[in-house]
């Protein structure tokens, strides 16, 4: 770990359920009920048809590898050299998160490489989704 | 094309550029207002709109001596200088003033006092809950995101991406205000310091110190001033999202495709009218998104464009002819040289001049492909 206090999010009402669902391990967004439509930031609303009528929506945790930087630069909490990457959730969302248990470079980390969700606790309050090759140990 | 919008009757950068220590940012804003005031030929007191960004406009204002009647202080990141001249050209237009000055000053390098970067990002804030977790530290490791699936996309090698950097440099060597100005090889720049892959040192800007000012009146008030006008054709601005991961496309900027493309469309200029291009380059794929999402190549093309020397010195589109980002100067928030360069080279007194120049497009960013602004620029009243 390099020195420094590792950042930790606050939940705030509209993103509340994302972090209980982490918090259990799941990851949860949210899908409107009108359209369909599958989203992620959360919010109260559909971001493609306006209705306020959503839920959550429980994924399968399954992504692929959609694109990364393996960052040299010293963070709070991070040992470099780590990665910093976008998935996309078999549901069609993307997020940032890291990947890891798997070496941190180019060879190892392949573009479109299928992927699996795992949870980090960080607080109480706060689970980051990180995610880790399909097939490994978690 | 369309007819002029207003007129840059003043423009300057600050005295000095790169590592200025004596200077604060407050008076690095000054320094290059009072500069593009004596090229308009004018006091501060005719000033009576004010347009900035990292600095307070109330407080630069007092600051003049300058009494505006018109303020704006969009502040959306580098391109908010881009945009300042767009809404300058509007309230000009609509009679909200008459005379506007817009300002940049950054204290980049020296940090007198260090550039506003609200980093950390609160942690209850979209960015904070949902990307700051995973060991983001800035636009190093936030802007070079998407450059992955780019380079896959469309099969190419790091080499090429490292020819940005290396043909910007053979400008900056024809510039004598540039940071760096010595050559540099596609080695050279593959094996600097990682930092955060495949980005390396050479495929990010420097940070220094700097500041620049505009001055823009009505196109019939433009014989008033001193300076060899240059008019404003037209403009274009748009925005996607502040985080990087929420990017539509990692392949294409929205804000980029928009912008430039509302930007021509008013300016009634079509690609082969364009004489010079600045495209913010803070990062080395920022030419390749950008002269593609401008429309000066088809998608996955810009790399080979550039690779085979078209937007070089010699080259039938010069681009970035300071050094742009990567090589001239970047003080945190770049627009503003932009546009100087952009106006220098319609003037025709830029120190790397593209012969008979009368078209220049400046295109700017914001944040991480956040937002954009682009600006048509000509030397001849529509």
């Amino acid at each position: 770990m390099d020195k420094g206090k590792r950042y930790v999010p606050t939940a705030t009402p509209e993103t509340k359920h994302f972090w209980d669902g982490t918090r259990q391990g799941r990851l949860v967004l949210q899908q409107c009920r009108q359209c369909e439509h599958t989203y992620f930031p959360p919010r109260p609303f559909c971001c493609k048809c306006g209705s306020r009528d959503v839920a959550p929506r429980e994924c399968s945790g399954r992504a692929r590898l959609y694109s990364y930087v393996i960052s040299h630069r010293a963070a709070p909490g991070f040992e470099a050299p780590y990665s910093i990457a976008v998935v996309e959730l078999e549901e069609g969302p993307r997020l940032m998160t890291n990947i890891i248990n798997v070496p941190q470079t180019p060879e190892a980390l392949v573009l479109d490489m299928p992927l699996r969700v795992t949870f980090k606790e960080l607080s109480n309050e706060i689970t980051l989704p990180l995610f880790e090759p399909q097939g490994e140990a978690s | 094309m369309s007819k002029a919008q207003a007129a840059i009757v003043g423009a300057a950068e600050t005295t000095r550029i790169g590592v200025v220590p004596d200077m604060s940012q407050l008076q690095l804003h000054a320094d290059a207002a009072i500069n593009a005031l004596a090229d308009a030929g004018i006091a501060a007191g005719k000033i009576d709109g004010l347009a900035t960004a990292g600095e307070d406009p109330v407080l630069l204002a007092h600051y003049l001596g300058i009494k505006p009647t018109w303020i704006d202080g969009t502040a959306v990141g580098g391109c908010s200088f881009m945009m300042h001249v767009r809404h300058a050209v509007a309230a000009i237009r609509q009679g909200l003033c008459s005379t506007v000055l817009i300002t940049h000053g950054e204290s980049g390098k020296s940090r007198v006092p260090a550039p506003f970067f609200p980093w950390p990002p609160q942690p209850m804030s979209l960015v904070g809950q949902f990307e700051a977790p995973f060991g983001v530290v800035g636009a190093p490791t936030m802007f070079t995101i998407p450059v992955l699936r780019y380079l896959k996309t469309y099969g190419i090698s790091l080499e090429k991406l490292a020819m940005v950097p290396v043909i910007q440099r053979q400008w900056a060597a024809l510039n004598p205000k540039a940071t760096f100005k010595d050559p540099i090889t596609v080695d050279d720049v593959l094996a600097s310091r990682m930092v955060a892959y495949p980005f390396t040192l050479l495929m990010c800007c420097p940070q220094t110190d700097g500041g620049g000012a505009l001055i823009i009146t009505a196109p019939e008030r433009a014989t008033e001033f001193s300076s060899s006008p240059v008019y404003v054709l037209g403009s274009g601005e748009a925005s996607e999202t502040t985080m990087i991961s929420q990017m539509e496309d990692f392949t294409s900027s929205a804000a980029f495709r928009s912008s430039g493309a509302a930007a021509f469309k008013d300016a009634g200029i079509s690609h082969h009218d364009v004489d010079h291009l600045m495209i913010y380059d803070a990062f080395a794929h920022l030419p390749l998104y950008g002269l593609e999402d401008l429309g000066f190549c088809g998608r996955g093309e810009a790399a080979d464009m550039i690779a085979e020397g078209h937007t070089a010195p010699g080259g039938s589109l010069p681009v970035n002819t300071n050094g742009g980002g990567l090589s001239y100067m970047h003080s945190g928030m770049y627009g503003m040289y932009a546009l100087q360069e952009s106006v220098r080279q319609v003037r025709g007194i830029a120190p790397a001049q593209v012969p008979n120049a009368k078209i220049s497009v400046a295109h700017g960013v914001g944040g991480m492909f956040s937002v954009s602004s682009t600006i048509v620029l000509g030397n001849l009243v529509p």
